[in-house]
């Protein structure tokens, strides 16, 4: 995908609202948090989001900087990962978040619902294969009890298998003799039927500007 | 109640009850009569005061024990009630207990009133304020579940604030008006007469949603968590605008006028109100908290510190006119991860019980008393007044409402739909503190205003009371989802909450994710090392809640049936050694590892007679704000040891078993789970050599087995016969000296019977992650 021009004009803008759904008043924003952390630059390369100071705590950021440059986000039939994203990527990935308007129908809930667990998915799935296997499953689960320190290494495991042992059960797996590789995507769907993740995984952009004090470390 | 001689037993009993109860009211009332005699001593022989009295052998004295006698008949009578309706299943599904409660007040206040000629003035103002109110706050503010209350916090204010204002100003100022138009100079009570201020006065005491109505009423009817944090929340706060109204009209009525300045003023007093409340209750909290830390030797005072603190809080917030129940509520929110992170499983659960217990009971009498009152209290009806108070405040709400939510909509993002937003104005029902503000008033208007706020609180608690569960069957309002929580959606919430916390940080946006993760971290680094004891301040709840499900499936694996049928109760026959990368798998290791422990028949027999011996019945979760459903824990005197005996057993065989089928991915040689894998197949208890301990829990179901659990497995094959085998290993798991063993032996209570309360829905953090 090529980079953007370095000023997109407001046809530009219009196509990416069209694209992504948001408004021109939050792409400007947007663009405006684009080059603050590529540093004027068109494309953020993966050092640009480990500039970002309060990521630093964050227990998945390598997960989430992977997720930014991962190809399957911008749109599903691709596959791999960049080195660099443009500004229309980056919008791409931030539609994900986008809370949904509230009236759309059933359908449009499903595919909503859909989009974003797919996202999810992806994060999870790091070698791109289209499954989760216990590994994948199991390095998250360390990650997220990362600052626990030696507890939650073996305990990390325990809840991985155990989490793992409950998705095969649901999905029904009959023989024992067969493998069970992994969670496809609709097994994850189904396992996460119950979570309303379209209500949750939403970022609200209810101030028109970013905040001129979130920094950037280098 | 399966044979019918039992129904037919269980049938007297209401009317057994109902006899007694009657027996009781008029021992009550005759009692009573009797304590205005003056004479206390009933002499046996002649009333001569020359002669020498003989000894009085038997004598009545009354004076003395008058006031903890009425008490505790009151309490009694009360109780006696609360059993009574359980036992008639379709009265209380069809009636709301407040609105029985209420009627049987109004019976025994008229059986007094015609004994006595003159009713014991029981809703005095200090009692309710002191002695009942306060435990059914705090028992609110101790399960208040704080995830959706902060999700909601907004929400909830804005209903609270801007709500009770709108409905004060509306009804007061309307009633006015109405009072004007409806003046008749030759009625007894001249309508006209009533100033603007006594009605703001009577307008801001009538719009207040009261707390006890709205839990006894939606306590019944189970709805959505959602519609519940949202009405309840806004009773609890809006406490504080009615404190402050209440006594700005009052200062107001005593000067006679009110100026700008005055009304400036009535603001600032409204947040210094609010905040110094919620301030004072944190602070208290903390104190709690802190105090709670030193408790280890004592455990038996630990549930005393907790109610004591609290109801300091809520005197001194008193002291100083604050919202008292916002500093009860504040300080039994901070204190309580905290404290449920030191105290003991045991004095959880009496904090649990007693504070139930508690506002169950104070609940009861307030509408008793509700109901004796009325009887006895100097009414004057007025039809007009009386009437347009009533179609005043319903509509006041309505308005207030569905107002409020269109403001409201546009910053939510689950919208309030048209059902919520009815429910919610149904739901606001006014109880006993609009009552109990009445009877403080000091206008000449007393008799009218008390009559129409009995009036509205009749209404409300009857007809809204005892329609709003079939409305809420016809409008199929969503129910409170009875989902249980799996692991995958826990870790998913987890990670959910990193992934946006790092999107807004991405993006600049410090949204509620940033905010709420720095305040996590912030209370992981400092506070919670300065108020929890130990090192339990390093479990994080993913950890906490794995835990806990692993005890609920092992408790109920057992309960369904014991040993042998374990591997049937398992429905799949996946076993880990499936889940694995096809890759990686050596073939040749797999059946190695597939050959699952044969317990002979003998020990499976043996380990299912022991089981069952001591089944017990699943310990259930509390739902936090249900009244009714708590689940009566077994037996706990004396079987300590045989529950622990009996856990330990059952966690053993679920181990066993989860041995074979945790199997994990074969790794290269000495891993853990290789060494494991291994050992299982002997179907012993092991210990991992220089395992090093996890710090706060012992039972690990990952980590090899804790030297408790082997030690037990010993003491439990001496007194049983079992004959499991130690391996020789487990010799050098006997290090644990004497002392540790209280400590440990208390770890293990802790965590097996109740997996500590961190693990209850989110309610570790003050703000959750």
């Amino acid at each position: 995908m090529g980079a953007l021009k370095s000023t997109p004009d407001p046809i530009e803008y219009a196509d990416l609202s069209e694209k992504t759904g948001y408004s021109l008043k939050q792409i400007r924003v947007l663009h405006k948090r684009f080059r603050e952390l590529s540093d004027g630059d068109d494309v953020l390369r993966r050092e640009h989001f480990r500039c970002i100071s309060s990521l630093k705590y964050n227990p998945i950021r390598v997960e989430i900087i992977e997720a930014f440059f991962n190809r399957r986000n911008f749109s599903p039939s691709h596959q791999g990962s960049a080195d660099e994203i443009g500004f229309e990527e980056f919008l791409v990935v931030m539609s994900h978040f986008r809370p949904p308007s509230p009236k759309i129908t059933d359908e449009q809930r499903k595919n909503i619902r859909r989009e974003k667990l797919q996202f999810i998915f992806n994060m999870h799935d790091s070698d791109g294969d289209g499954l989760v296997t216990l590994e994948d499953y199991r390095h998250v689960v360390e990650e997220l009890l990362s600052r626990s320190g030696a507890l939650g290494k073996e305990t990390a495991k325990a809840i991985a298998d155990a989490a793992m042992f409950e998705v095969a059960r649901t999905v029904g797996h009959k023989d024992p003799n067969e493998f069970y590789e992994g969670i496809t995507f609709e097994h994850f769907l189904k396992l996460l039927s119950n979570f309303d993740i379209e209500s949750r995984m939403n970022i609200r952009f209810l101030k028109s500007d970013v905040n001129p004090f979130c920094q950037l470390c280098c | 109640m399966a044979t019918r001689g039992r129904s037919g037993f269980c049938r007297s009993l209401p009317e057994l009850e109902l006899l007694l109860l009657a027996i009781l009211v008029l021992l009550n009332g005759t009692v009573l009569s009797l304590e205005s005699a003056s004479s206390s001593e009933i002499h046996t022989g002649e009333g001569n005061n020359t002669s020498k009295k003989p000894f009085p052998v038997i004598g009545i004295v009354y004076d003395e024990v008058s006031i903890p006698f009425e008490i505790s008949l009151w309490v009694l009578l009360a109780s006696l009630m609360k059993l009574g309706f359980h036992l008639i299943p379709r009265l209380s599904n069809v009636v709301p207990e407040s609105c029985l409660l209420i009627s049987v007040g109004l019976l025994v206040g008229g059986i007094l009133k015609l004994a006595r000629d003159e009713v014991p003035p029981v809703l005095s103002d200090r009692i309710f304020f002191l002695c009942l109110l306060p435990p059914i706050i705090l028992d609110a503010g101790y399960f208040l579940p704080i995830r959706p209350f902060v999700e909601n916090i907004g929400t909830i204010l804005m209903f609270a604030v801007v709500g009770t204002l709108w409905n004060a100003f509306f009804v007061g100022g309307l009633i006015y008006g109405v009072c004007q138009l409806a003046q008749d100079t030759y009625s007894e009570i001249n309508l006209g007469n009533i100033g603007i201020l006594p009605c703001l006065l009577f307008g801001s005491i009538i719009s207040a949603v009261d707390p006890v109505a709205v839990l006894a009423v939606f306590e019944e009817i189970h709805i959505n968590e959602l519609l519940h944090i949202l009405v309840f929340g806004e009773s609890l706060l809006n406490d504080a605008v009615t404190v402050v109204l209440y006594h700005l009209f009052e200062e107001f009525m005593e000067s006679g006028s009110v100026s700008a300045v005055d009304a400036i003023l009535g603001l600032v007093s409204f947040l210094i109100v609010a905040l110094g409340g919620v301030l004072v209750g944190a602070f208290y909290g903390i104190l709690a908290a802190f105090t709670s830390r030193f408790t280890s030797h004592t455990r038996v005072i630990e549930p005393l510190f907790v109610f004591l603190y609290s109801y300091m809080a809520y005197l001194s917030a008193e002291v100083f006119h604050l919202s008292g129940i916002m500093s009860l509520i504040a300080c039994g929110a901070v204190m309580r991860p905290y404290v449920e992170a030191n105290i003991s499983h045991k004095s959880h659960t009496t904090i649990k019980y007693f504070l139930k217990m508690w506002s169950s009971v104070s609940e009861t009498l307030i509408f008793i008393f509700l109901g004796v009152a009325t009887v006895d209290g100097e009414h004057h009806w007025d039809w007009i007044f009386i009437t347009a108070t009533l179609i005043l405040c319903l509509v006041a709400r309505v308005i207030g409402v569905v107002g409020l939510t269109f403001v409201i909509n546009n910053f939510r993002i689950v919208k309030l739909t048209t059902k919520d937003q009815f429910i919610i104005a149904y739901g606001g029902l006014r109880g006993a503190i609009a009552f109990s503000l009445g009877f403080l008033l000091h206008t000449d208007h007393k008799k009218i205003f008390l009559t129409a706020i009995i009036t509205v609180i009749f209404f409300t608690v009857f007809v809204q009371g005892m329609t709003i569960k079939p409305l809420v069957e016809l409008l199929a309002v969503k129910k409170k989802h009875e989902a249980k929580r799996s692991i995958n959606e826990e870790i998913h919430t987890r990670f959910l909450d990193h992934l946006l916390t790092g999107i807004e940080d991405i993006c600049g946006h410090y949204g509620h994710h940033h905010w709420k993760n720095k305040l996590n971290r912030f209370n992981k680094k400092y506070v919670k090392k300065i108020l929890i004891a130990g090192d339990r301040c390093k479990e994080p709840q993913l950890i906490a809640f794995y835990h806990k499900l692993e005890m609920k499936h092992a408790i109920r694996m057992v309960e369904s049936g014991g040993g042998s049928k374990l591997n049937s109760s398992f429905p799949s026959t996946v076993s880990m050694q499936n889940i694995q990368p096809k890759i990686q798998s050596p073939p040749s290791a797999r059946p190695a590892e597939r050959a699952l422990p044969q317990l002979t028949k003998g020990r499976e027999e043996e380990i299912r007679q022991i089981l069952r011996t001591n089944l017990q019945r699943t310990r259930q979760r509390l739902q936090s704000y249900n009244r009714h459903t708590l689940v009566v824990d077994p037996d706990e005197e004396g079987l300590d040891d045989l529950i622990l005996k009996k856990r330990r057993m059952m966690e053993l065989d679920w181990k066993i078993k989860e041995m074979t089928n945790y199997l994990t991915v074969p790794h290269a040689q000495g891993s853990p789970t290789m060494s494991r894998t291994r050992m299982a197949s002997d179907s012993q208890a092991y210990v991992k050599p220089g395992a090093k301990g996890v710090p706060s829990i012992q039972i690990d179901l990952a980590s090899p087995q804790s030297p408790d659990s082997v030690r037990l497995l010993d003491e439990v094959g001496q007194d049983q016969g079992l004959t499991m085998s130690l391996p020789s290993s487990s010799s050098r798991a006997y290090k644990t000296g004497g002392k540790d063993d209280d400590r440990d032996q208390q770890k293990l209570l802790r965590c097996l019977s109740d997996p500590g309360p961190s693990a209850d829905e989110d309610e570790d953090e003050p703000i959750p992650t």
